[in-house]
């Protein structure tokens, strides 16, 4: 019998299979901890939805959508969330103004000129960038960029979109260069080649060849990156204000529905009033646009990843 | 002992028969890769099986040791047996099966850990309760790698030269004391002398365990085996004895390919 | 007449070179002008008083000891929780065969708490931690929230380090007639484990960083103790930063400097650690 002993030879007889508890159960933990992670999700939806349904039980769904004045914590109370939305829109415009031109080059840069020297420098230097922490970055809009902005357009709040707006370019933007940097890297070098051949000058075959190829890739970067900025926090809270203000003008103070529930948390809310479930309100609309953008993100990716398997 | 197979020669054996393959197919994804092949494997010799790329010689052998079941969406229809007992039975636990039937890798594969711990992992984690150094020091001496490393056993196995390596592997895989020891081209990634040394060493093996060795090198089924098994696209073509299969071959297509005439 | 239109393609394509580089640099330039402000902001408020005290109404007197204590609480619970969690949760994923549809949906589940923004995680928090299992505002609470937040990234990094083990390892052991666990316990895991540590050491001090989730679940802004027991409410690092950049003082905003300054170092330390795990593994692997 080979059980305990292995001795000599191995009997010919080949044992039954055995039922391993030990094997099961560890299989079993294991799965339970992967298992978490379908826990957390519906954990996140239930939250959010029950007590954003009795909001909506007393505030109308519509009036939610597409009021224009934002005071939920004072009177006359108006549930009107577009402010909030066109706070954090305002700021995500301004961040993607940043972090796509300068990601991109950055990209295209690593991915197509540098030599491996520079991008080992400049890499890990994007990367430091991205591990900063948002409040570091909301201090320095707020103490460095203001000031900054205030020299050059006098009319500038001292709370203020733009400077959210950079910071929150400036954070994102190696998310932007790293994701495109991987899209340009993947497109095979037999077609930049082709491009060559033809007689394409560097330059044109990074534009026609490469990044036409890469596309999928660079605009699920510009998504991810979009939906990054809808959930930045803390940068918004410190810079932009908490003046819920529906206006184009990025010089004003503005609210985003992030730093919104900050405002709120910070406060003494007591559970159970309107004032706390606007919370999960906000909360869920945030949760329904990153959750959607991130989709998106990967439909798009998906198909990148056809085209070259 | 007369084998009667469909659609493949009939070859005499004088040899107990320890492996059987009877109307096997295995397929993967619903694309057959090895086609209602039967074959006996006697014990105490080398088998070879040959045959032109993909014709599905590792997959049969890996159905031996059912390491085909870590591949996705396999199947596989027939039987195989072994000592008269059927592998593929679903009261069969395959870790048993590989602990009688080992295997020998094309590339040298040592574990990331010292010499001594390459060849004793696998009696200790079988619950091996004797001694683990006798254990070890038989098994390299059984592969002709102990006087060469018995100074170094707790040096990294990953020093060792490429010849060295694979010889090691023989050793681990002979730790489990096994019955059939399948070898998948063992010295297509050896330099010549390497292979010389591997292929002596077989010949000193077989005293003791059953030989499967798949290889794509003529010569080499030539020189080393006793019984040899010629595939072509997934189907058994031939099977016998080797100096027939290779001096006086019955089938046309084996002649073809042991003359060289496609390959 | 050809020779001129190959000079003009030249020139835009060296002009575009140069945007490119420009570019670039800019986003390197931003990173140095920000370490340059904060350390001329702070570094004159940074001293040993400033790491031994606690907040205070006045910024002279003003330190960081309670935030830098409760930071340590409260990584060292998250790094208890999420780190054997995350592990397993890579584990079963990368080294099980796949069984049809409930692998799948657990990856892509995954893939979408990675993006889920930080917010979200607080509130989640809030309500079960801290309300529905009654934790209150304590660095349990708080542990058991960001514990959720980095465990998709835990997972994604220590996958891809159990992916860099060779196969040949796996297959060389279950040829030996290793059961799956023992594959993966003795074989396996510790060919991973730089890998697994640099991913986890990275999950980490993103949790340092983050603000935001520990604000929702109560974490308090003004903390002048330092907690003595996980059920002890606490604040950390970020949110005293937060709370000082707040005021309109300008002082206390040069205390905030100084905070980052702390904030920083400990950042650095952190992915210090991780990289010289990941060149020790390197060197030991030859």
């Amino acid at each position: 019998m080979l059980d305990s002993k292995l001795s000599g030879f191995s009997s010919a007889q080949i044992n039954k299979k055995r039922f391993r508890v030990g094997e099961e159960i560890v299989r079993g933990l294991l799965f339970l901890a992967a298992f978490l992670s379908v826990i957390t999700t519906f954990s996140i939806v239930a939250v959010l939805a029950q007590e954003a349904a009795t909001f909506f039980s007393e505030v109308s769904f519509w009036d939610f959508l597409s009021g224009t004045k934002w005071t939920p914590l004072l009177e006359p109370r108006s549930f009107g969330v577009l402010p909030l939305v066109g706070g954090t829109l305002l700021i995500v415009v301004g961040a993607a103004l940043i972090a796509i031109p300068i990601g991109l080059a950055s990209a295209i840069y690593l991915a197509e000129y540098s030599s491996d020297q520079v991008r080992s420098v400049v890499k890990p230097i994007l990367e430091v960038l991205a591990g900063i922490p948002t409040v570091v970055y909301g201090y320095f809009a707020l103490t460095f960029i203001t000031p900054l902005l205030e020299i050059v357009l006098p009319s500038t709040k001292i709370f203020n979109a733009a400077s959210g707006s950079i910071v929150v370019g400036i954070m994102v933007l190696p998310m932007v260069a790293s994701l495109c940097d991987d899209a340009l890297r993947a497109v095979p070098s037999s077609l930049r080649q082709a491009g060559y051949a033809l007689g394409a000058t560097q330059f044109e075959v990074i534009l026609r060849v490469a990044l036409p190829a890469a596309l999928s890739g660079i605009m699920a970067s510009f998504v991810l990156a979009a939906s990054r900025a809808i959930g930045e926090t803390m940068a918004v809270t410190l810079a932009a204000g908490a003046t819920p203000n529906l206006t184009f003008n990025p010089l004003e103070s503005i609210q985003t529905m992030t730093a919104y529930i900050v405002q709120v948390s910070l406060g003494d809310t007591p559970a159970g009033t309107v004032e706390y479930q606007t919370i999960f309100a906000v909360a869920s609309l945030l949760f329904a646009m990153t959750l959607s953008l991130n989709i998106f993100a990967q439909k798009i990716l998906n198909r990148f990843r056809e085209v070259y398997d | 002992m007369i084998i009667e197979t469909p659609n493949s020669s009939v070859g005499k054996l004088n040899a107990q028969e320890i492996l059987q393959a009877i109307n096997v197919t295995i397929s993967y994804s619903g694309n057959p890769a090895i086609d209602n092949l039967s074959l006996s494997v006697p014990e105490h010799q080398i088998t070879a099986v040959i045959g032109p790329s993909g014709c599905g010689k590792s997959t049969l052998l890996r159905s031996f040791n059912r390491m085909n079941d870590f591949i996705p969406d396999v199947e596989l229809k027939g039987r195989i047996l072994y000592m008269g007992e059927d592998l593929y039975s679903s009261e069969i636990d395959p870790v048993e099966v590989r602990r009688r039937i080992g295997m020998v890798f094309q590339k040298p594969n040592p574990f990331p850990k010292s010499i001594f711990q390459n060849v004793a992992w696998g009696p200790s984690i079988n619950g091996y309760t004797g001694s683990l150094e006798e254990r070890v020091e038989k098994s390299l001496h059984q592969a002709v790698l102990w006087d060469e490393v018995k100074d170094r056993l707790q040096d990294s196995a990953l020093e060792l030269s490429g010849g060295q390596q694979q010889r090691l592997c023989i050793a681990r895989a002979l730790a489990m004391e096994p019955e059939i020891i399948l070898m998948d081209e063992p010295c297509s990634a050896l330099d010549p002398i390497s292979t010389a040394h591997i292929e002596d060493l077989m010949f000193e093996l077989k005293l003791r365990y059953t030989i499967i060795i798949v290889t794509h090198n003529m010569q080499q089924a030539a020189r080393v085996s006793d019984f040899t098994v010629f595939l072509e696209n997934g189907r058994l073509v031939e099977f016998g004895n080797t100096q027939e299969v290779f001096t006086r071959p019955k089938e046309k297509r084996t002649e073809e390919y042991v003359t060289g005439r496609f390959g | 007449m050809k020779n001129q239109s190959l000079r003009q393609r030249y020139a835009i394509g060296r002009i575009f070179h140069l945007v490119c580089v420009g570019l670039t640099w800019l986003g390197v330039f931003v990173l140095f002008i920000l370490l340059f402000h904060v350390s001329r902001e702070g570094v004159a408020w940074l001293d040993l008083q400033f790491l031994d005290s606690f907040p205070s109404r006045f910024p002279q007197k003003a330190g960081i000891k309670s935030a830098l204590l409760g930071t340590v609480w409260l990584i060292s619970f998250t790094a208890t929780i999420s780190i054997p969690v995350g592990v397993a949760a890579a584990i079963y994923l990368e080294e099980y065969p796949k069984r049809s549809g409930i692998s799948h949906f657990i990856e892509i589940n995954i893939a979408n708490l990675a993006g889920v923004p930080s917010i979200v995680y607080g509130i989640l928090g809030l309500v079960i931690f801290v309300r529905f299992m009654g934790f209150g505002r304590s660095i349990v609470a708080g542990s058991l929230t960001m514990s959720l937040l980095i465990l998709p990234v835990i997972i994604i990094a220590a996958r891809e380090a159990l992916r860099a083990v060779p196969t040949s390892i796996r297959q060389s052991a279950f040829a030996l007639g290793a059961t799956h666990w023992q594959t993966i316990r003795s074989q396996v895991l510790p060919v991973a484990l730089p890998g697994i540590l640099t991913g986890v050491i990275l999950a980490l001090s993103r949790a340092v960083g983050e603000t935001a989730p520990l604000i929702m679940i109560g974490a308090l802004t003004y903390v002048a103790f330092v907690p003595e027991g996980p059920m002890d409410p606490f604040t950390v690092l970020p949110i005293q930063i937060f709370n000082w950049a707040s005021r309109p003082q300008d002082e206390f905003h040069q205390v905030a400097a100084a905070g980052i300054i702390v904030l920083l170092v400990v950042l650095l330390m952190m992915n210090g650690v991780a990289i010289w795990i990941r060149h020790w593994a390197e060197r030991r692997q030859r």
